[in-house]
């Protein structure tokens, strides 16, 4: 292989911060033309890796070469690097949600002179670059009345207009539903016949499969392998096998002896309305039950209403013109705020624990104990001692790695935080746990611990409701499946019924219904 | 670690209180040693009481996520107001000031209803307050000066010559009921933490180097002791000093040890995530703006006690000494980070410059420049420090 053929190569880079080697003498070499994928666990430093080649991190806070298109580059700064055309697009969506397409896409770009944006020629390269990637809105469309998908590829569009020769993505399907990222997959397949570079960072392996010619695996900071297509395995397993450094025999944790229950949560005919679109309806007449020590899943596609469903039911949390009834244990109940769900035995473990789940700027000791704050205070006085000996009672339980529970949660890994944030659930000491996508964007390690917990809680005879959009998680774990879709139910089975092929019908049938209701 | 990393994070974790030695020191330089002499040292108290305890409050609204209280300085305007009209009409004087925090606490409910349950932004909501009352102050006295005359009220809250808590002792040239209360400070200090030291090692709960403890509690008792020797070589414990420990301790406590404190860090920090950890973030918005209310009528107390008199023009200024505290103490513009002793220190740095400024006749309107600046320089210190961190 020639030097020519080879767009890139990052030769030794080490790069240290304080007290941690994030990389150790990394060596990264991607194919012109090809669809480079990077893959390894959280933290085993790929986003480091791609900060060190944007010119995030300048150079000179790290050692070793990057040698772009044959000539050793120095980059600065990320301008720097995107003159040449290396162009990195962000897992954060990084557009503004008031300003159109068109705005956005030259952001920092902008047409014409400096003191006069030339709005014309704006709006027509926006129009270009929309084609290229298959959007037919208006480039004057606001961003925010696009969808999450359609956004991911303005993003890829906003990227074109700088000329990428590499483009980086990092996680780029990571809030896409299945459909969507198939596209956008497809859209990078359509770029490499057109002769661009891609380098794509995902924890998702079959799509890894499915785009990379070359796969390259990192570990705690070191490059471990590079597989080719064609000349190596690329099956899922031989991919896992290299980020964990073992073989993961089963995926699922097996229970054992669990014996499920009587129903401890029945919901009966529940309807939501959006909070801002009155008229529109989110849940639609859905009803459901869990049993005790069941773990019970919701697949569906993203905007299938399964948040919805779960945060309407803890406590109103969204929605209005809420109707329905609530059985707890054959009760019923009426729950108006989050308190009210808690003390009623219900838990709700967030989808986005940054966003809503964890206070980051705070120690796991306060983020442990915030939903539970009686437990650990008489007549609003804090017991700090005991404070600190729950939450190293659950770090220990939970096994999360911190050198202190004093640690503010910010600092961890996704994994981590994940964990921290089943410890606050699990010292509210709930019946029913709602645990909405809990194994998003982190390890294969965390998430098969992610599914003792799981089992831990089921057979202390709790209820799991599991919602996640990974299917094969919700075809190991779960003991029955429910599949929403336009916010109804449009299926159940049970463990040994279920199939990836059975839900996705169930989920296209309505789509083909709703379709001829249209026609 | 290595021993630079620990420099460097000893150097963070105790910047303000580094920069309040380091000012002190350069006045002290500048004024020949004026400004630690013990009728400055008195001053520095009384005469920034009213900040301590705006800066108290505020720092309470500050956590729920950098929300400040613009209303402050007409409040304890109009607060100062009401009780001079009362006392005027020979109301009792305790009855007057009940009424004058019950007239704090109310403007304060009446804030915090708009911020809390409507959602009037607390900007909006605290500047219209600003006027309002800043308005009503005038109408009520008219646009004249209305003198407090009750002696026993200026005396309680630290105004007039004799504002000084009685030496029982009866010392001759130095007050001995000062340095008494001095010491039994650092006793109880040394006891508390001693106690948390041992039940905190005995149940293995991590504790924090030893010598870190000793450094600490040494250079504590060494200033308490320095500072009340200084108070007491002059007239004793001003009255002042009192109303301010009080509240200091009174909310360091709810700050750190109650579940209402914790719920405002809470806010501060997430306020989606506390929500849903089933806690009413509405009423912790009105207890932050309520208790505003209350602290900013003890500082209307405080003022027309120092002053003696209530004048519509009291209290300008005051929102933004409060605000200016809070910052330059550490607590963060976008809520969540803070402590009481921070504010305090913050305060405290504003008002030895002040002073020291004043003592080395620097001019008022440069004075106001060089706050600007150090307000600036705080924030700035704050924020590049923490993009290093991270």
């Amino acid at each position: 292989m020639s030097e020519s053929d080879n767009i890139l190569e990052m030769r030794g880079i080490t790069k240290e911060f304080p007290g941690v080697k994030a990389l150790d003498n990394v060596n990264f070499v991607v194919r012109r033309g090809s669809i480079h994928a990077l893959v390894g666990e959280n933290g085993a430093g790929k986003s480091t890796l791609m900060n060190v080649l944007s010119g995030l991190y300048p150079y000179g806070s790290y050692t070793g070469d990057i040698v772009y298109e044959g000539e050793v580059c120095k980059f600065f700064k990320i301008k720097d690097s995107e003159e040449k055309g290396i162009v990195i697009i962000h897992q954060e969506l990084a557009l503004v949600p008031y300003m159109t397409i068109g705005e956005n896409m030259f952001l920092g770009n902008e047409r014409g002179k400096k003191f006069a944006i030339d709005w014309d020629k704006t709006h027509a390269e926006a129009t270009k670059y929309l084609k290229i990637v298959g959007l037919t809105d208006s480039s004057k469309t606001l961003i925010k009345d696009i969808g999450v998908g359609k956004q991911q590829m303005v993003e890829i569009a906003k990227a074109l207009a700088k000329n990428a020769r590499l483009l980086i993505l990092d996680e780029p399907t990571s809030s896409l539903n299945e459909a969507d990222s198939k596209a956008l997959l497809d859209l990078l397949l359509e770029f490499k016949k057109q002769g661009l570079t891609s380098i794509i960072i995902s924890h998702k392996i079959n799509e890894v499969s499915y785009v990379a010619d070359d796969i390259t695996i990192i570990r705690d900071g070191k490059t471990i392998e590079t597989l080719v297509k064609g000349v190596d395995d690329l099956s899922e397993e031989r991919i896992i096998r290299g980020m964990v450094g073992r073989e993961i025999e089963d995926r699922f944790p097996k229970r054992y002896g669990v014996s499920i229950g009587e129903p401890a949560l029945e919901v009966e005919d529940w309807n939501v309305y959006h909070p801002i679109y009155a008229e529109k309806k989110v849940i639609d007449h859905v009803s459901f039950h869990v049993n005790k020590g069941e773990v019970v899943g919701f697949a569906g596609l993203m905007g299938a209403g399964r948040t919805e469903l779960a945060m309407s039911i803890f406590g109103r949390s969204y929605g209005r013109d809420i109707s329905g009834k609530i059985r707890i244990h054959g009760k019923e109940v009426t729950l108006h705020s989050p308190r009210q769900a808690i003390d009623a035995g219900l838990a709700y473990v967030t989808e986005d624990r940054k966003g809503s789940g964890l206070i980051l700027t705070n120690p796991i000791t306060i983020n442990t104990t915030l939903a539970n704050m009686k437990g650990v205070s008489n007549r609003g006085v804090i017991d700090r001692d005991k404070e600190l000996s729950v939450a190293e009672k659950y770090r220990q339980k939970l096994n999360t790695k911190t050198p202190s529970v004093r640690q503010n949660v910010g600092k961890l890994s996704g994994g981590n935080q994940q964990k921290v944030l089943l410890s606050k659930w699990m010292y509210a000491d709930p019946d029913i746990l709602i645990l909405d996508e809990p194994t998003r964007g982190i390890d294969v390690g965390a998430k098969y611990e992610i599914y003792c917990i799981i089992n831990d809680l089921v057979a202390e005879g709790k209820s799991v409701i599991m919602i996640s959009s990974e299917m094969p998680e919700v075809l190991g774990m779960c003991d029955r499946i429910y599949v929403l879709a336009e916010g109804r139910i449009v299926g159940e089975f049970g463990r040994e019924e279920a199939s990836q092929e059975k839900i996705m019908a169930s989920i296209l049938s309505v789509d083909l219904a709703e379709k001829e209701k249209e026609i | 670690m290595t021993s630079k990393t620990k420099v460097l994070n000893f150097v963070q974790k105790y910047t303000m209180i580094i920069a309040l030695v380091l000012v002190t020191a350069f006045f002290a330089w500048r004024t020949n040693g004026k400004i630690l002499m013990p009728q400055n040292i008195t001053n520095i108290i009384s005469q920034n009481a009213y900040v301590f305890v705006l800066a108290t409050g505020m720092l309470m609204c500050i956590l729920t996520g950098g929300n400040i209280d613009l209303s402050v300085g007409s409040v304890v305007c109009f607060v100062g107001t009401v009780g001079a009209v009362m006392m005027d009409r020979d109301l009792n004087m305790w009855l007057a000031v009940l009424l004058m925090l019950v007239v704090g606490l109310l403007i304060g409910a009446w804030q915090a209803f708009w911020i809390a349950y409507v959602k009037v932004p607390p900007f909006i909501t605290t500047l219209a307050g600003m006027l309002i009352f800043r308005g009503l102050s005038n109408v009520v006295l008219q646009g004249k000066t209305m003198a407090v005359t009750n002696e026993k009220f200026v005396q309680i809250f630290g105004g007039g010559a004799n504002c000084y808590v009685p030496d029982f002792f009866g010392g001759e040239n130095i007050n001995i009921l000062c340095l008494v209360v001095g010491i039994l400070a650092c006793i109880i200090y040394l006891v508390i933490t001693t106690r948390n030291q041992i039940t905190r090692r005995k149940a293995n709960l991590e504790s924090g180097s030893l010598a870190a403890t000793v450094i600490k509690a040494v250079i504590i008792v060494a200033v308490v002791i320095f500072f009340t020797l200084r108070l007491a070589q002059y007239k004793g414990l001003p009255m002042a000093l009192i109303w301010v420990v009080a509240v200091i301790m009174i909310y360091s406590y709810i700050t750190s040890k109650t579940t209402v404190g914790r719920y405002l860090y809470a806010v501060g920090g997430n306020e989606t995530a506390t929500k849903l950890s089933g806690i009413d973030t509405r009423k912790i918005y009105f207890f932050a703006y309520t208790n505003m209310g209350l602290l900013a009528g003890l500082a209307g107390i405080l003022t027309i006690a120092r002053l003696t008199s209530a004048q519509p023009t009291y209290g300008q200024n005051y929102e933004m000494d409060a605000i200016g505290s809070c910052f330059i103490g550490g607590a963060s513009a976008y809520g969540g980070v803070g402590t009481v002793p921070g504010v305090i220190i913050g305060a405290l740095l504003m008002g030895v410059i002040n002073i020291g400024m004043s003592i080395m006749g620097v001019d008022a309107n440069y004075q106001k420049v060089v706050k600007g600046l150090v307000l600036l320089a705080a924030v700035i210190f704050d924020v590049v420090s923490k993009k290093k961190n991270s």
